[in-house]
């Protein structure tokens, strides 16, 4: 009798141990969580390279809003200076900047495109409608690569803090960390679009 | 006896396994999408059937000529999203457009939130735009819907997005600029490759260590006294079948049903498993 069940128990427990296999599981999901990573920069550079033509669209049309357009350029720049690699998800710090200066940009773009009220040429004008839906869809993309990315990071941190993933990470992936995410909420990167500064 | 005691070792493992194997099993967002029963899904009831089949038939054309598929939805609502959000995960949980070029398009309507988007898979995004959608969306599209004019704006809608996406449609090319990047296929090969140098050897491990495991079982069985050992007489019955595999024989619980397949049915559309990320554009009215 005691000799069935030690060899249930060696049965379920050798079960067990080979369904928890997955000795890939680490690297698939961290190439998974990369893919999505470029995926987002490549939809952030792509607003980056919309922003001069923007610029220069408005410039025709609102010359007086210097302010706005400045901030527009600079916050370009900053966004552009930042270095940004595969490396930039697994360093906090690198990671905080990289948010925050896009956040930034999004924020001053949403008062370049809320302007354009003040301007019924500007807003006619087919060739700033083309680059507003551009932008428009830009962002959504971005909005859809952000989501992606953090639903493949949520799945790599869990295989590696979670049984049987952990056991790998501490046999086989020693140098894995775990990756950042986005902690800046789309809602807040959405802008006002009621602007009630007054107009020099 | 012996094969109806090998068979419940197998069935057993087997159990453990499918117990323990949802780690790998991606789990389903929790999204409430409705069922996809053909080119033209009317959940929101606002198509009469002679739209219906008009337009199902030159989605079909559009599908035989280019593969590109084309899905007309309306919704009754939009489940508390917005309609960018809802509306890609929608198209690549029907899976629009062709495995690997993604060339999916679908034109979603929620006369009850008085949205309209069209969503556009990766692999036409080069094609259909995000400024010749907004093109559509603005000029034929909206201004027939503003006098609920629901199917003349369907249509409409349609037919446009059909000769664009044929290759026609030049009045609304001539505002197009800056053509989306394709970017997925790489990928996607990628993803196969890895598929096919890791995960076959890995199986294939499994299976031959699988196969010694059962063995030992066997062996611990008789050595506990579970079991009788083998005669010789089985011993080489079973050496005629080359791996010792369990085979099943008369009276042993191995078997059961096999799988029905996975008919979709529908009217024999389904998606061809394309993927979206956001490309299109949106209005309202």
């Amino acid at each position: 009798m005691r000799a069935r069940i030690v060899a249930a128990l060696a049965v379920a427990f050798l079960a067990l141990q080979l369904a928890g296999c997955g000795v890939n599981t680490i690297p698939t999901e961290e190439e998974r969580a990369k893919a999505a990573w470029s995926e987002v920069l490549n939809q952030y550079q792509r607003r980056t390279d919309l922003i001069p033509n923007l610029v220069e669209t408005v410039k025709g049309y609102a010359q007086q809003e210097r302010e706005v357009l400045t901030a527009v350029v600079e916050a370009r720049a900053k966004a552009t200076s930042i270095k940004v690699d595969a490396s930039t998800i697994t360093d906090p710090e690198a990671f905080k900047k990289f948010q925050e200066a896009q956040a930034q940009l999004s924020g001053v773009l949403g008062r370049l495109l809320a302007i354009q009220e003040n301007y019924p040429d500007l807003k006619s004008n087919a060739n700033f409608l083309a680059l507003q839906s551009q932008l428009e869809g830009t962002e959504n993309r971005i909005s859809v690569a952000r989501r992606d990315y953090i639903e493949a990071v949520r799945v790599y941190n869990t295989e590696l803090r979670t049984f049987p993933g952990v056991i790998w990470a501490n046999i086989l992936y020693r140098s894995n960390k775990p990756m950042e995410t986005f902690t800046i909420s789309e809602q807040q990167m959405q802008t006002p679009k009621v602007n009630f500064e007054k107009k020099g | 006896m012996r094969a109806a005691l090998n068979a419940r070792i197998w069935l057993f493992l087997l159990g453990a396994f499918l117990l323990l194997a949802p780690g790998g099993i991606a789990l389903a967002q929790n999204y409430d999408f409705p069922q996809l029963t053909g080119r033209v899904v009317d959940e929101a009831n606002i198509l009469d059937a002679a739209t219906k089949i008009d337009l199902d038939t030159k989605l079909e054309g559009l599908e035989t000529k280019t593969t590109t598929q084309f899905v007309i939805v309306t919704l009754k609502s939009l489940r508390g999203r917005t309609i960018e959000e809802y509306g890609y995960q929608l198209g690549r949980h029907w899976g629009i457009g062709q495995k690997g070029s993604n060339n999916g398009v679908m034109l979603i309507v929620a006369p009850n939130e008085r949205k309209v988007r069209i969503e556009v898979g990766y692999g036409l995004e080069g094609t259909l735009t995000d400024a010749i959608t907004s093109v559509i969306v603005q000029s034929k599209i909206l201004p027939r819907f503003r006098v609920n004019d629901y199917q003349g704006g369907i249509r409409a809608g349609a037919d446009a997005i059909i000769d664009v996406a044929s290759g026609a449609g030049d009045e609304f090319k001539k505002e197009a600029q800056a053509p989306a990047k394709q970017h997925d296929s790489l990928s996607a090969f990628l993803g196969f490759l890895m598929i096919f140098f890791f995960q076959w050897p890995g199986l294939l491990f499994l299976i031959i260590f699988l196969h010694f495991f059962v063995q030992f079982l066997r062996k611990l069985f008789e050595w506990l006294g579970l079991t009788k050992p083998m005669t010789p007489q089985e011993r080489k019955r079973r050496a005629r079948n080359d791996w010792g595999w369990v085979v099943p024989t008369g009276g042993s619980s191995w078997g059961g049903g096999s799988g029905s397949g996975w008919s979709s049915g529908g009217g024999g559309f389904s998606g061809g498993g394309g993927s979206f990320g956001g490309g299109g554009s949106s209005g309202s009215w």
